[in-house]
């Protein structure tokens, strides 16, 4: 049994403590928008807020959080696709296939959170995230265009 | 609603009726919902469609059937745009829905071809989508003209509205969708001129972009119904292996395991994967980790062996000839100096970014799948042979696919599926392969090496080219029936002779030579190959085209005039070369070291010029790309530029880090720990002329990867003097020759 919260709302779930978090949000709490990719910490579709830093919840077990930890998914980034980053993604139309997209954003809105001005370097060191359609080159200019929005 | 409609012809849906599942996916497509202040509709009965294609509510919105898969290339939003164009619709009305294969089947596949591949979404079906459309609008026109008693002749349309030209009557389409529909199909209908084209040509936002901002786009991995259960899978992990044991009562107790079954090899006898059956994947997947199993058989295959035999075909005696010309031999004997250089290609993975996956439902009246498929059609069929039923009795819903790259053309996980399915009937099971299975089960990019060789006189022109290809044939290993007396052509795509087949006029070779020779020592590994992205045209470029550089090097020739010398009876090839040359500034003395590549498949004209800079420490920075595309027409040109640049993510991780290589039978990378894709910090930025010439219909989605990895290749060489041969580039010391 844990107590989470999730997106601002307190959820309780029924699972073995070594669970990582990404099944907890996917199979437990029904938000499928954080994505299974490799299970391993290296593509990053799964990543998601922990009090407001990118986590990849592939490898976060849900016995490491005290209950007290503010969640966010991509659900509730924003209630309306406002987030600044889901603002200039649509306008730059960047998702492809989209599988990778909301890992992506969440790693984007993340490191906004923390360097709300992220130099080409910044970029580089912070976002890793793996996308094999190819949207990196949008991605960048998306990630300029949501600091102009923010 | 014209979705309700479709699916309520299920004929099998009984079962599913009466377990009262909801499905959590219809939405995927649908249209969003009517807005408040909108007239209420809801007297009038739904309009029936006005014909496959279209589908009109009282409210003007356009539902267009798309048969082809969305995989991330935009042929949804392409295809919508092609029938909205002919109808005259308003665009900011249309949406799209896919039609079951099943439905197809019914309806004696009036969408004909749902194969998604190829670079063939649009191309394959412009023609008929458009007449479809046309017809559509007929239609229309004549039911508002019956309704005034005038002749149709003299009303027009636009934007979804039809005016009577002397009266200055006008209906909305949704108002006449009704009367439309009873109406028989005009015999004939003629296309617009090109020329007149409003939304074909223009730089639309994507169709369905929304649902992939918010996480609310449900791909096949997040599929969930009342009473589902999941399964996770392994598959024999040596090639050819089967199941011998595996102990269940090991695992039964642990939490959520519901069943442990062995299942059957798709392609074979015997059962070669074994799968837990649990509440939660997270737990089906622990169990089977903690699963014991013997399995038994299967091939000691290694990579390093392999090679050996490829080597052997470099110079083997007998080859199969896909293309050539002149007297080599004379050639070769009269040559002031030769050049030769090997070249050689690693397997690789698709690696889409959602592992496979299937949703099944089976019960006694039927089995239908939610699925993730590049081939809805395929898929079905494979659902009626996993299951025994009729095809009749089968259905596949179609799932936007998290990437298919040609992965999701094959059938294996369909099969899967629908077995995991019949050992607890009436219970939907989502099977979900996890990234190390999808890994070490794909069906590779296949491996070949080439030897090639040249001539020049003492001028530095060539006189002779023998182009020789060692190794896997795709078409031998998944369509033996095409081969043609054992050739398969289709390994010689982009290098092939005008005439050879048909099916493959859109891969030819557009470089004029005067003795050449082009051939294939085909050598088969027991690895499945498949079709990945670009397919053997991506070799092929490599082997060409970084070998046009040697040649121009050695002959003491600018590449660029080098290549031109040899498009003089392809200007449309001359052409997109140029224009990358111009605009990356080729030629000019400020000291950037550049890679050019130029090739033709797939129907599109594709050129790069890449811009490098390899460090002291031999570290690779790939700083600029300018790539040039003509595909005839361009569609949607802002959508083409994504596919540019997302073909230089997809070419260049292969040649950086994509390797699949085998140890005793068994994959060794086995995720992206060891294999590795391109990340921000290793993209460049990439500049796309897009450069239409009309005329002919060509593809998008595939031919740039080509010129990749080739343009960096001719640019590493340009900065360090250095020839990388070998793929991927991974852990090669690039350091200043
Ligand atoms: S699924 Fe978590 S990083 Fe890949
Ligand atoms: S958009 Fe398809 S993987 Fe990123």
């Amino acid at each position: 049994m844990a107590t989470l919260k999730i997106n601002g709302k307190s959820v309780t779930v029924d699972v073995e403590d070594d669970t990582p978090l990404l099944w907890v949000l996917r199979e437990q709490v029904g938000l499928t928008g954080a994505k299974y990719g490799c299970g391993i910490a290296q593509c990053g579709t799964c990543t998601i807020h922990v009090d407001g830093s990118p986590v990849r919840s592939c490898v976060y077990p849900v016995g490491a959080l005290s209950g007290e930890e503010e969640i966010t998914t991509i659900e509730g980034l924003s209630e309306d696709a406002s987030h600044p980053v889901q603002q200039a993604w649509a306008e730059l139309d960047i998702p492809q296939c989209g599988y990778c997209q909301p890992g992506m954003i969440m790693a984007v809105a993340g490191m906004l959170n923390d360097n709300p001005n992220p130099t080409d370097e910044d970029i580089d060191a912070e976002i890793t995230n793996i996308c094999r359609c190819g949207t990196l080159a949008r991605v960048r200019k998306g990630i300029k265009l949501a600091v102009e929005k923010a | 609603m014209t979705k309700a409609s479709l699916l309520s012809r299920r004929g099998f849906i009984v079962g599913t009726g009466a377990t009262g599942l909801t499905i959590g996916i219809l939405a995927s497509c649908a249209p969003s919902g009517t807005e408040a202040d909108a007239p209420d509709y809801s007297d009038l009965p739904p309009n029936d469609e006005v014909n496959a294609w279209v589908h009109i509510d009282h409210d003007d919105t356009v539902t267009v059937r798309i048969a082809r898969s969305e995989m991330g290339q935009g042929t949804l939003t392409g295809l919508a745009q092609l029938v909205a164009e002919e109808l005259d619709c308003d665009w900011d009305k249309v949406t799209t829905e896919y039609p079951t294969p099943g439905e197809n089947l019914r309806r004696e596949r009036v969408w004909r071809d749902y194969s998604t591949g190829g670079s063939q979404g649009i191309r394959g079906s412009q023609d008929y989508v458009r007449e479809g459309a046309a017809a559509a609008k007929a239609m229309l026109i004549e039911a508002a003209a019956n309704e005034w008693g005038v002749p149709a002749s003299e009303c027009t349309s636009e934007n979804s509205v039809i005016t009577h030209g002397s009266s200055g009557r006008t209906a909305t389409y949704g108002s006449v969708a009704g009367a439309a529909s009873k109406l028989a199909p005009p015999l004939e209908v003629t296309l617009k001129d090109p020329a007149d084209w409003k939304i074909i040509g223009q730089a639309k936002k994507r169709l369905d972009t929304a649902d992939k901002l918010t996480g609310k786009q449900v791909y096949g991995a997040d599929i969930q119904m009342d009473g589902m259960l999941n399964a996770a899978i392994k598959q024999a992990p040596k090639i050819g292996a089967s199941l011998a044991s595996f102990d269940a009562s090991a695992v039964e107790s642990m939490p959520g395991v519901k069943k442990v079954v062995a299942v059957k090899n798709p392609f074979g006898e015997g059962n070669n994967a074994v799968a837990v059956i649990a509440d939660h994947w997270w737990q089906a997947n622990k169990a089977l980790e903690a699963l014991p199993i013997e399995w038994q058989g299967g091939v000691d295959f290694s990579t390093a062996e392999f090679e050996a035999e490829l080597d052997e075909g470099l110079t083997a005696e007998e080859a199969f000839v896909g293309n050539g010309g002149g007297d080599l031999a004379a050639a070769f004997g009269a040559a002031d100096r030769m050049v030769e250089a090997t070249y050689n290609m690693p397997l690789q993975n698709h690696a889409c970014m959602e592992p496979m996956n299937t949703t099944a439902l089976y019960t006694e009246d039927g089995c239908e799948i939610w699925c993730p498929t590049q081939n809805g059609e395929a898929a079905l069929a494979a659902v009626s042979e996993a299951s025994g039923l009729p095809i009749e009795q089968c259905e596949v819903h179609k799932i936007h696919l998290g990437g298919g790259f040609g992965r999701r053309g094959m059938p294996d996980y369909v099969h899967q599926s629908v077995m995991l399915a019949m050992e607890i009937p009436g219970t939907p099971v989502k099977m979900l392969w996890s990234r190390e299975e999808s890994m070490m089960h794909g069906f590779f990019h296949p491996t070949t090496k080439a030897r090639v060789r040249g001539s020049l006189d003492a001028d530095g022109n060539l006189t002779g080219l023998h182009l020789r290809i060692s190794g896997q044939s795709i078409l031998a290993a998944l369509i033996p029936q095409a081969l043609q007396n054992g050739v398969d052509y289709a390994t010689f795509q982009g290098l092939l002779p005008s005439g050879v087949d048909p099916r493959l006029e859109d891969q030819t070779l557009k470089y004029s030579f005067d003795n050449f020779l082009v051939d294939h020592a085909m050598r088969n590994p027991p690895v499945r190959p498949g079709f990945w992205r670009g397919v053997n045209l991506n070799q092929n470029a490599i082997y060409l085209e970084c070998f046009m550089d040697e040649l121009a090097h050695a002959a003491g020739r600018d590449p660029l005039e080098f290549r031109l010398a040899h498009l003089s009876d392809s200007p449309l090839a001359a052409a997109v070369l140029q224009a990358v040359a111009d605009k990356s500034g080729w030629g000019s003395d400020d000291g950037k070291a550049r890679g050019l590549c130029v090739m033709y498949g797939f129907g599109a004209y594709v050129a790069a010029c890449a811009e490098v800079t390899v460090d002291d420490d031999g570290a690779l920075s790939i700083d600029r790309i300018v790539a040039a595309t003509d595909p005839g027409y361009a569609v949607n040109p802002q959508q083409i530029e994504a596919q540019v640049e997302g073909s230089f993510v997809y070419g260049l991780s292969a040649m950086l880090y994509g390797e699949i290589t085998y140890e005793g039978g068994e994959v060794q990378e086995r995720n992206f720990d060891t294999y590795n894709s391109m990340r921000i910090a290793d993209m460049p930025e990439v500049e796309t002329i897009i450069m239409p010439s009309g005329g002919f219909w060509g593809g998008v989605g595939e031919p740039t990867i080509a010129v990749a990895a080739p343009a960096v290749l001719n640019a590493i060489y340009a900065a360090t003097g250095k020839r990388v041969r070998q793929l991927p580039i991974k852990d090669q010391d690039l350091r200043n020759a």
